[in-house]
């Protein structure tokens, strides 16, 4: 590179940079301290229902945190962290100097410290923090109950912003994606990742708009005297769920597709073999995201819909098992005949498809909605969703961070912490959510500060689980620190038969890459 | 409570955790699987939930089965050369097929179970429930069975388990703890029971896992469901849906007896409701000392509104405090009509429809007007409400 696009340095290095690796650097960093934000309310929560009786903190507290968990860990942690993984490796994987839209691609980040900022800070006001201040009406904000909060506009305004953010961080990633591949990548030639990212973009123009009229016409319920979802106005509070569910649901497939995605790259690496089924892995994700748009109602089962639409949604969304299963087999035949090896990246692969399957099978269950009626609102919801965001997203993003961190930072991760941060995380976090199905299906709601004495052992079981989690998660950031200070330094080709543009660079990948698009044949 | 308690009760906490934690034993209770249901309908609902779990297990382990082949046979320190295949059409077209006609497989009982629970004709007895933050309100709207038409109470947390459930009580846990109301609803055995489902503020739902019920109580809707009990029993569950503070404390209680027994219970509830009525209706009428009022206001005070604004008035979290409050220190009327029609967008309920009576309002005005340092000195008689 010529010398005048030198790296700036300073804090205006990072406020004004336009390079998609510092920008995948800055969203990787926040949705970490995101991760440990909301993982500290999870402590609180486990804290609280390890045993029976209340002796941590009042409901209304309990309630805040479980809200806020769930706000945090979605758009915070998980979200910001994919975004991140596609700035840092997009552009590398289809052979782009940058994102297309690089300015926007500064403003989309920073626009989410000032989101978060609006959605913690009512918890810190008003006097006694252990009073519980912030929203308390659960991560899915359902009417009329969120509409009592007196602090609403706070929360309204944070998630507009964070759908500024996704909004132009899609169409960024649409745009560079669509006009920036290197000549000779054709579609059907792109790098799993991509693909997922491709399709996840389009899924997230298609909803944020939604969520944000949803969450305006609470605004103006509140403050305005509109009645969109007062019942005593003419309104409806059920058309909130439906509203917020259209979002909702393809809300749940953007945060696991771009997983599938890591997941379809580290596999083929470590099985030594290439991935199976790649054209119908690409129609897979597309159907799902299909899909996605026309089963939100599986999450209203109860609200008391006429049984022609239960039947409808029942039939829809087990309708999303088949390419879901078909993803899982394409995994399995992929390592079948393989030359495994088990570095710590193909490790927490491995662990994603058992796990993410896991969370599959009960999402078919939770799917009939017979038998929904008895799971819907209890344990085994939380188990469910847990299995595939944490087991599953989370998993998949720690299994990016450990198979590119040596191309980002030129350095090898260490590798007995690493082994130790997988090992204690795979038992913690099964101990933490698998009971969490007994006590659910045994008849514990979720979103309860406290239970019946039946529930107390599992309960206690979980909250061992949880605190050793999150204990291994400590783990996880001293390794970070550690990778990115030294270590053993990385060989530009990093694993022994990855394929990709990005193992074409050296390693550390220099601030500049691809001026000249390479040939893809 | 400050931040510096909160780590010492942790501290604590975990001490005893790891001391005592697996010594906790409930061997009664099933907690591994779903509740098995005393009603037909709830039955077929378990056998569905059994089945589609034991494909899952077949399926899982066919394919962990798969995998773990590979991880232990295909791996390179055993010499595993990988193999050249990456597509194949007609295994592609085979394991797509088998969970679309797996799927198929299920849909069908599932279908017919759905229906069943659907159709809500031809019951014997009607019960409409509303949920209120946080509590249960019964309204016995149609019988068959017996005389229950006109039955209606309001049914919370019982006494010893709301005050066992106070932050750091510390208190033995009763019998039922969490699960126990101070009144529950008697139905008949054998008779299909339809349950109409509403709320008056937020959303909650209505749940007892035996009968295999579920179902959101909207404000400005009202859902049908059903149950038959084919056994005598009490049942017990809870609000599902998160409905405020203390939607972890508004329990549930069937209580299933015989035709006979039910129609028994029913002649007495009716008894017991018009004696109270005329008791309320006289004491509406009456005049009240200040130390009557202050007292009776104490112990309403105690049931109704410390939850929220505290114990002594000083609110806690979102909730205001009513020491020097402008309500307290405004007109008579504004606080009496606050506490009776409540605060449209707020969770200050409309007390006179939740129970409370003319003389209950009176004394409870009276009482956060002249309680903890508030004093405005005025006596509220049960007639100023009662217009």
């Amino acid at each position: 590179m010529s010398e005048h696009h030198a790296a700036p340095t300073g804090i205006t290095r990072w406020l004004f940079t336009t390079n998609h690796k510092d920008i995948g650097t800055l969203y990787l960093w926040f949705s970490f301290i995101m991760l440990l934000l909301g993982g500290s309310m999870a402590m609180v929560i486990r804290s609280e229902l390890m045993y029976p009786g209340m002796q941590v903190v009042d409901p209304n507290f309990f309630n805040m945190m479980t809200t806020m968990h769930g706000l945090i860990m979605v758009f915070g942690a998980i979200m910001p962290a994919m975004v991140g993984l596609a700035n840092w490796l997009i552009p590398m994987m289809i052979g782009a100097p940058d994102m297309a839209l690089p300015r926007m691609n500064n403003w989309s980040f920073w626009i989410l410290p000032g989101a978060a900022i609006l959605l913690v800070a009512p918890m810190f006001m008003g006097g006694d923090f252990m009073a519980g201040q912030g929203p308390a009406f659960g991560w899915t904000f359902y009417e009329p109950l969120s509409g009592q909060y007196g602090k609403l506009a706070f929360f309204v305004f944070a998630v507009h912003l964070l759908g500024f953010s996704s909004i132009m961080g899609s169409i960024n990633i649409i745009a560079t994606i669509l006009n920036m591949r290197a000549p000779g990548m054709t579609l059907m030639k792109m790098p799993m990742f991509v693909w997922t990212w491709l399709i996840t973009a389009f899924l997230l123009i298609a909803v944020m708009p939604v969520l944000a009229g949803v969450v305006t016409m609470m605004l103006t319920d509140k403050y305005f005297g509109t009645s969109f979802f007062d019942a005593a106005g003419g309104g409806d509070p059920v058309m909130f769920q439906h509203v917020f569910w259209f979002f909702g649901h393809p809300e749940v497939y953007i945060m696991i597709l771009p997983a599938f995605g890591v997941v379809s790259m580290i596999i083929p690496t470590f099985a030594r073999k290439k991935l199976f089924g790649y054209a119908s892995m690409v129609y897979a994700t597309a159907a799902i995201a299909f899909l996605s748009f026309i089963v939100w109602a599986h999450h209203m089962f109860t609200v008391g819909m006429p049984v022609a639409g239960e039947l409808y949604f029942m039939y829809a969304t087990v309708m999303i098992a088949v390419p879901t299963a078909v993803k899982v087999f394409n995994w399995t035949a992929t390592m079948w005949k393989g030359s495994m090896t088990f570095e710590i990246p193909m490790l927490w692969a491995i662990a994603f498809v058992f796990m993410f399957t896991i969370g599959g099978f009960t999402g078919l269950m939770l799917g009939l909605t017979p038998v929904d009626f008895q799971y819907h609102d209890t344990y085994f919801v939380v188990a469910h969703f847990h299995y595939v965001l944490v087991t599953g997203s989370l998993f998949a993003i720690i299994a990016a961070f450990y198979y590119w961190v040596p191309k980002w930072t030129g350095n090898m991760y260490p590798p007995l912490l690493s082994k130790i941060h997988f090992w204690a995380s795979l038992i913690s976090v099964n101990v933490l959510f698998f009971p969490q199905h007994f006590i659910g299906l045994a008849g514990m709601p979720r979103r309860i500060p406290d239970y019946a004495v039946q529930f107390a052992d599992w309960n206690y079981w979980s909250s061992i689980g949880g605190f050793a989690f999150g204990l291994s998660q400590i783990l996880f950031l001293v390794i970070v620190i550690k990778t990115i200070k030294g270590g053993e330094k990385a060989t530009d080709q990093v694993w022994e038969s990855a394929e990709g543009l990005e193992w074409t660079i050296p390693s550390p990948a220099p601030y500049h890459t691809f001026a000249t698009p390479p040939e893809v044949k | 409570m400050s931040v510096s308690k909160v780590t010492k009760k942790l501290g604590r906490l975990l001490l005893t955790a790891f001391l005592f934690g697996p010594a906790m034993a409930f061997a009664e209770y099933s907690t591994l699987n779903m509740t098995e249901s005393v009603s037909n309908v709830g039955q077929q609902m378990y056998d569905l939930h059994m089945l589609v779990l034991w494909i899952c297990v077949v399926a899982g382990v066919l394919v962990f089965g798969v995998i773990i082949w590979s991880i232990i046979f295909h791996r390179k320190s055993k010499g595993a050369k990988p193999a050249h295949f990456h597509e194949n059409t007609t295994i592609e077209v085979v394991w797509t097929s088998i969970p679309l006609i797996i799927l198929v497989a299920i849909a069908v009982p599932a279908t017919k179970t759905l229906l069943e629970y659907e159709d809500t004709t031809n019951s014997d007895l009607t019960i409409k429930a509303t949920g209120w933050q946080w509590k249960w309100e019964y309204d016995y709207i149609d019988d068959k069975v017996g005389d229950s038409k006109g039955i209606r109470f309001f049914s919370s947390l019982s006494k010893e388990s709301n005050d066992a459930r106070q932050l750091g009580a510390n208190k033995e846990f009763p019998e039922h703890y969490l699960l126990d109301v101070d009144k529950r609803i008697v139905v008949p055995v054998g008779k299909k029971v339809r349950i109409l489902t509403t709320a008056s503020d937020v959303i909650h739902s209505w749940w007892v896992p035996e009968l295999a019920i579920k179902r959101d109580a909207i404000p400005g809707f009202i859902n049908e469901s059903w149950f038959q009990a084919e056994k005598e029993g009490v049942y017990r569950g809870q609000c599902a849906e998160l409905c405020g503070k203390d939607h972890g404390f508004m329990p549930i209680v069937v209580e299933v007896k015989s035709v006979e027994g039910y129609k028994q219970w029913a002649l007495a509830a009716k008894g017991d409701a018009s004696k109270a009525a005329a008791a309320a209706a006289a004491a509406s009428g009456k005049s009240y000392t200040k130390a009557e009022l202050m007292a009776k206001g104490q112990a309403v005070y105690k049931k109704s509104c410390f939850f929220c604004h505290g114990a002594n008035g000083e609110g806690t979290g979102p909730f205001p405090a009513l020491v020097g409050s402008k309500i307290i220190t405004g007109p008579v009327a504004a606080h009496i009509n606050i506490v009776a029609n409540g605060k449209p967008n707020t969770a200050m309920a409309a007390f006179a429809k939740q129970g409370l009576s003319a003389l209950d309002i009176a004394a409870v005005v009276t009482y956060e007007r002249n309680a903890w340092g508030n004093n405005m000195g005025d006596i509220v008689q049960p007639s100023q409400v009662s217009q």
